[in-house]
């Protein structure tokens, strides 16, 4: 009797969930299971438009996919390009992140303007804003001579040591991929707002009481740094690397979107196919996938070291 | 014998004394505590002034003459002031008209999308249902998917809309073709993203579903327990209970959803085509300028770039201001309702 009574009250509640997420169901089915499938679908065939009529789909053997990874040399060397941007990209507003929420979660004066400044990005890097003035080709000719203004009177400080390390033959590699993050500092800050909030919501989760014990064990500050708040706050670092990855894909200054674009509306000078658009995405989100997984596991293996 | 054991409490002239006692201890600390907080002082001083001087600069170009943009001994403080490219700007973006249509778009998107988000997310932190980690599961695929993959899907199923949609794939003919004979094209009006919206498919829902379950899950259990003891019914537990206490987060998603739907691009331009919105109308801008400034209608002139430059970063402080004064006088609910969110795992 009263079992049956409570499995009756968690059927119910079971019911309501279902009530209460139902929006959510509905909505995955229908905007995004069905298109799914259908982007599949065309990505997989030969789509002829018909004015006036739907389109009609012509299977052709992964065509698009062979076509686009084999022959298309404009796509790959894009996806090359935006593939390496994202992965330095996304470390570099890691570690950035991590950094500033640190130093906002101690206390100093200005404390709370400097917050008010450091989350203005969340607004003013969204959406149509950040790509507008630099994916116009003028911005890049005018930044172009404003560069060599300011290399030919030699007061470019970074651009000296660029060529002194340079010179000196240390590790080019690795200084390139530092030079560039530098010279990018403005984007990178510019494209963490959100990563800075997440963090610093988990460093103010943390007790205070653990610092306090560490300290009086005679833990330094550098010692409870990484005992205390680097484990503390790695699960977030997972979150913050998928925002950041599939923030990349939302960016309207991504070339390989821009592409796609073009093949889907017809514009700037290429054939309109929808197939083939599709197919390109479908790599790009499968390569993106690919890198989620990768960064998770990398993750996932540094905090265990910790634990 | 007395006088050596005094405690000297923070008196700045026995300092050195002091210094003396702990064995050079207190000076090397103080040096510590000065040094550290002069490079974080100079470091968010850098910071702080990188992300406002484009602003600065901007409202600076603004206000300058196009003769001031290629005088190289002009920097920020405009020779021959003017307003005229404020007036040049508005009638580029089609000004009031397109910025009243993104507010109430904006306005009404965000409300679709944070009631629905609202709804599931309770219904993810409090109930336990079969499938739940499964559906959860597809929350997390819905943050990680990129709209473009799906671009031309919806794009061609709002051209010819019917409404047991997924059905279609079966064949099952649609609501709308019995009994008109064709489906509806629905893609120009605000419809498409208006249905999206309400079933949380719209810009970054599932962010939101994510940061307020994560709210929800928090509250302890014994409020709602003590509501249902009293005769509450669910809805009433979570209208009365749940919601007030709720306010701050969801105030929060919905000035994130306010904020980016207002500058958002990509949905703008693919379903609300029919509407002239300020995004939008700014994307387009730089290839009208050429008509724009061409004596007769039928030829087009070639605009310098950086006049170019300066009438985009004028576009941009347009639509930048509204939201930089929202932001200041919300941003305590922006900044620490989030923080309060947590991230309890």
């Amino acid at each position: 009797m009263s079992k049956s009574t409570r499995s009756t009250i968690q059927s119910r509640r079971a019911r309501t969930g279902y009530l209460f997420i139902l929006p959510f169901i509905i909505g995955f089915l229908v905007f995004m299971v069905k298109p799914l499938i259908i982007s599949l679908e065309m990505a997989l065939s030969n789509v002829k438009l018909n004015p006036g009529a739907p389109y009609t789909l012509e299977w052709n053997n992964f065509f698009n996919f062979k076509f686009s990874i084999t022959s298309d040399a404009q796509y790959n060397q894009l996806l090359m390009d935006e593939i390496g941007r994202m992965a330095i990209n996304t470390i570099a507003i890691l570690v950035m992140s991590f950094v500033i929420a640190v130093i906002l979660n101690q206390k100093f004066k200005g404390r709370i303007f400097c917050r008010v400044i450091f989350f203005l990005p969340v607004i003013l890097a969204s959406g149509v804003l950040p790509g507008i003035e630099s994916s116009n080709e003028f911005f890049n000719l005018m930044t172009d001579v404003a560069k060599e203004a300011t290399e030919g009177s030699g007061v470019n400080l970074s651009a000296a040591l660029e060529n002194l390390l340079s010179v000196s033959g240390v590790a080019g590699e690795v200084f390139d991929v530092i030079f560039q993050m530098i010279d990018a500092i403005y984007d990178i800050v510019m494209a963490s707002g959100i990563q800075i909030i997440v963090i610093l919501s988990g460093l103010q989760s943390i007790s205070p009481s653990l610092y306090e014990a560490a300290d009086v064990e005679g833990c330094s500050a550098w010692e409870s740094f990484w005992k205390i708040t680097f484990p503390m706050v790695s699960p977030l670092l997972m979150v913050n690397l998928i925002y950041t990855i599939v923030d990349f894909f939302m960016k309207n200054d991504n070339k390989v979107m821009e592409r796609i674009n073009n093949y889907m509306t017809g514009g700037n000078a290429v054939e309109m196919n929808f197939g083939y658009a599709s197919a390109m995405s479908w790599i790009y989100f499968g390569v993106a996938l690919a890198f989620i997984g990768v960064g998770t596991v990398i993750i996932k293996m540094a905090v265990k070291s910790y634990e | 014998m007395s006088k050596d054991n005094t405690i000297y409490l923070g008196e700045r002239k026995d300092f050195w004394e002091r210094n003396r006692r702990s064995g050079g201890y207190l000076l090397k600390k103080r040096a510590k505590e000065i040094s550290v907080s002069v490079i974080r002082g100079l470091l968010m001083f850098g910071l702080c002034f990188m992300i406002i001087q484009p602003m600065i600069n901007r409202l600076a170009m603004s206000f300058m003459e196009e003769k001031d943009l290629y005088d190289s001994t002009i920097i920020l403080l405009p020779r021959n002031v003017t307003l005229d490219n404020y007036r040049i700007v508005a009638e580029l973006t089609t000004f009031p008209k397109s910025m009243i249509n993104s507010l109430w778009i904006s306005i009404v998107m965000s409300i679709a999308q944070i009631v629905s988000t609202t709804l599931v997310a309770y219904g993810f932190a409090r109930f336990e249902f079969p499938l739940k980690k499964f559906w959860f599961g597809c929350v997390v695929m819905l943050i990680i998917i990129p709209p473009q993959t799906i671009q031309t899907a919806l794009y061609s199923s709002f051209t010819r809309f019917d409404i047991p949609g997924i059905l279609g794939l079966f064949g099952v003919p649609g609501i709308f073709e019995l009994t008109t004979g064709s489906p509806l094209n629905i893609r120009a009006s605000i419809w498409p993203y208006l249905l999206m919206c309400l079933t949380c498919m719209g810009l970054k829902d599932g962010l939101y579903i994510y940061m307020m379950r994560q709210y929800f899950r928090g509250v302890p259990d014994s409020l709602e327990e003590a509501a249902y003891v009293d005769g509450c019914g669910t809805m009433h537990t979570f209208v009365k209970i749940m919601l007030p206490d709720a306010l701050p987060t969801i105030a929060s998603c919905f000035l994130f959803s306010f904020v980016w739907q207002w500058t958002d691009l990509f949905y703008s331009r693919n379903f609300l085509t029919g509407f002239k919105l300020y995004s939008t109308e700014m994307s387009v801008m730089v290839s009208r300028m050429s008509k724009y400034f061409a004596s007769d209608a039928t030829q087009a002139v070639v605009v310098p770039n950086g006049r170019q430059l300066q009438l985009v970063s004028i576009a941009v402080l347009f639509c930048c201001i509204p939201l930089i004064i929202l932001y200041i006088f919300t941003q305590r609910t922006f900044v620490e309702s989030i923080a309060m969110t947590g991230s309890k795992e």
